[in-house]
């Protein structure tokens, strides 16, 4: 009896923990359903409308809101694919040979990840705007580097260690050439690794804000930062707030829950895996 | 063909390596600006050796960045390890409550902190945010989340403690599930009670792992800058100005670039610093934690 009265109790903790992580979502939602009149007059009834996304996505606040969307989505996919081409080569290198200076270059990437952004932000925007790659997609998916190419790299070698080198080597005894054992046994292997460390990269390059924010005015400013203008004026508008914030919020969200069983390790980079 | 062999890893890295030195490049340079009083009213800027990095230091505006960051960064890493701990514990009974609700537990760790931030700022607002208003049935109605000094940083901490916990939580769900379980039946066998084996068995071995967790939280969050950028702007007054967020006023709102650029090479030292400290003591738990499970 004690015991089954605790578990409902360890249950219920659970329940409360995940009203507080799930609420602000919810309520994220409603206010953005609200019309204009009814966002402080009620707070649980209203009559729902779509108007908040209709001006959001009608660019109606003087805000390009789909044009951000995009621009998030070009530099995102941009900063992946780059990190990808160079990135995995340079992680199948260092997980399978040991060679001069390969540790010293996988520390340097990883020390990207903790380095506060500003260090390098505020010299490349003062070369950004020498060398014209100020608000161009080119300087962002340049910087976003600093992102995707330590997780890809990183967590990319931990799949290429976990591969037996056998099978590998199998190929070559069969006459295959380095190259095609790399590219027909090795890559086909961790594909659900690539795939995975892929949208995570992506999520993470989607969710900054620091760089857009410095690197961006207009032309290739994000949703992170598109977002935050509606807050702008004297009275921000709530409902086209909590709007934009979901429209931009979607992307991440639907990625992440097609990679749960890839996280520990993406997240950890490399460190845990489950 | 040997030195073909010889090169060949070389070559797969050489690109890695030229993206790697164009990051390394404005770093260099940043480094490089901090010897100079580079500004946008001084676009010929004169040497003035370390004078940036004195000034940082004898600034009463640096001291208070510092106090505010190690604040931050100890109490959102602090809470969110607990609390991160508590929930990977509660799932891991895997209940059917606890199973349905482990799929949506990433949720909040995937929105951007700054989208996160903007959120809570519309439910913290005090006189038409929704949290006063659940409150107000208590006689809390009317508390200034973010207009007090102590209250936007308490605030700010718990919007990070929003995002982070389930990173928290998901590495040490991982651990708890990947635990030898011999020693767990023994402890049963002898009879010892629940306290007892969470105290001598599950924290020593699950340690390692939550260590993992509390190295990310501890040093991203010593360069805090969406969440206050979005929820404070580093006010009210300088009361959550992080060393991050104050670099960012030096360097672009008020130009100063040599001088907003010595903030963050400060910052960065400290964070490397203290990357060196806690990986060091991550390896000694690692060890311990391999001697429990022997």
């Amino acid at each position: 009896m004690k015991k089954r009265v605790l578990g409902w109790l360890a249950d219920a903790a659970l329940v409360l923990y995940f009203v507080f992580a799930l609420f602000p979502i919810a309520w994220m939602v409603i206010l953005s359903l609200k019309p204009a009149d009814q966002l402080f007059s009620t707070y649980f009834s209203f009559s729902p409308t779509l108007d908040g996304y209709r001006t959001v996505l009608g660019d109606s606040e003087g805000i390009p809101f789909v044009r951000f969307f995009v621009n998030s989505l070009v530099v995102s996919v941009g900063a992946v694919v780059l990190s990808l081409v160079v990135g995995l080569p340079a992680a199948y290198a260092s997980a399978r040979w040991r060679f001069k200076g390969s540790e010293n270059l996988m520390f340097t990437l990883l020390s990207f990840r903790f380095a506060p952004e500003l260090t390098v932000i505020i010299p490349l925007f003062v070369l950004y705007q020498k060398l014209g790659l100020f608000d161009t997609y080119v300087g962002m998916v340049w910087v976003l580097q600093l992102v995707t190419l330590p997780l890809i790299v990183w967590i990319m070698r931990s799949y290429f260690a976990d591969l037996t080198p056998e099978l590998e080597q199998a190929a070559l005894l069969d006459g295959y050439t380095r190259k095609q054992a790399f590219f027909k046994v090795a890559l086909p292997l961790v594909k659900p690794g690539i795939a995975a460390v892929s949208l995570l990269a992506f999520i993470f390059a989607w969710n900054n804000f620091v760089f857009p924010l410095i690197l961006t005015s207009n032309e290739a400013q994000t949703v992170t930062v598109g977002a935050l203008s509606f807050l702008g004026g004297d009275r921000p508008k709530y409902n086209l707030t909590a709007a934009a914030a979901l429209v931009s919020v979607v992307p991440p969200l639907l990625l992440a829950l097609t990679i749960q069983r890839y996280l520990v390790r993406g997240l950890s980079f490399g460190a845990v895996k489950a | 063909m040997g030195w073909r062999l010889t090169l060949r890893p070389y070559v797969l890295i050489v690109p890695a390596l030229l993206l790697t030195c164009g990051i390394l490049y404005p770093f260099g340079l940043g480094l490089y600006y901090t010897l100079f009083d580079f500004s946008a009213s001084k676009p010929q800027p004169d040497m003035v050796r370390l004078e940036n990095y004195t000034t940082v230091f004898t600034q009463e505006a640096f001291w208070n960045s510092a106090w505010v960051t190690v604040l931050y960064a100890v109490g959102a890493a602090l809470v969110e390890t607990v609390l991160g701990v508590a929930v990977a514990l509660l799932l891991h009974r895997s209940t059917l409550v606890g199973r349905v609700l482990e799929k949506i537990l990433i949720l909040p760790l995937m929105i951007a902190p700054v989208i996160a931030a903007i959120i809570w700022k519309l439910m913290l607002q005090p006189s038409v945010g929704v949290v006063n208003h659940l409150l107000r049935p208590f006689g809390l109605g009317g508390v200034q989340w973010t207009d007090t000094p102590t209250g936007a940083l308490l605030s700010s901490i718990a919007v990070d403690v929003w995002v982070y916990t389930p990173f928290v939580a998901i590495l040490a769900l991982a651990g708890l599930r990947s635990l030898p379980t011999s020693p767990f039946e023994a402890a049963a066998v002898d009879g010892a009670g629940w306290w007892y084996t969470f105290r001598r068995l599950t924290l020593p071995m699950l340690w390692p792992y939550v260590l993992v967790a509390v190295i990310f939280r501890f040093m991203d969050s010593l360069k805090v800058f969406d969440i206050i950028y979005a929820l404070t702007e580093g006010g009210p007054g300088d009361s959550t100005v992080v060393l991050q967020i104050r670099a960012y006023l030096e360097a672009i709102r008020f130009q100063r670039y040599s001088f907003g650029i010595s903030y963050t090479i400060v910052l960065w030292a400290v964070v490397y610093l203290a990357a060196m400290v806690l990986v060091k003591h991550l390896g000694k738990i690692q060890r311990r934690a391999a001697e429990v499970t022997t």
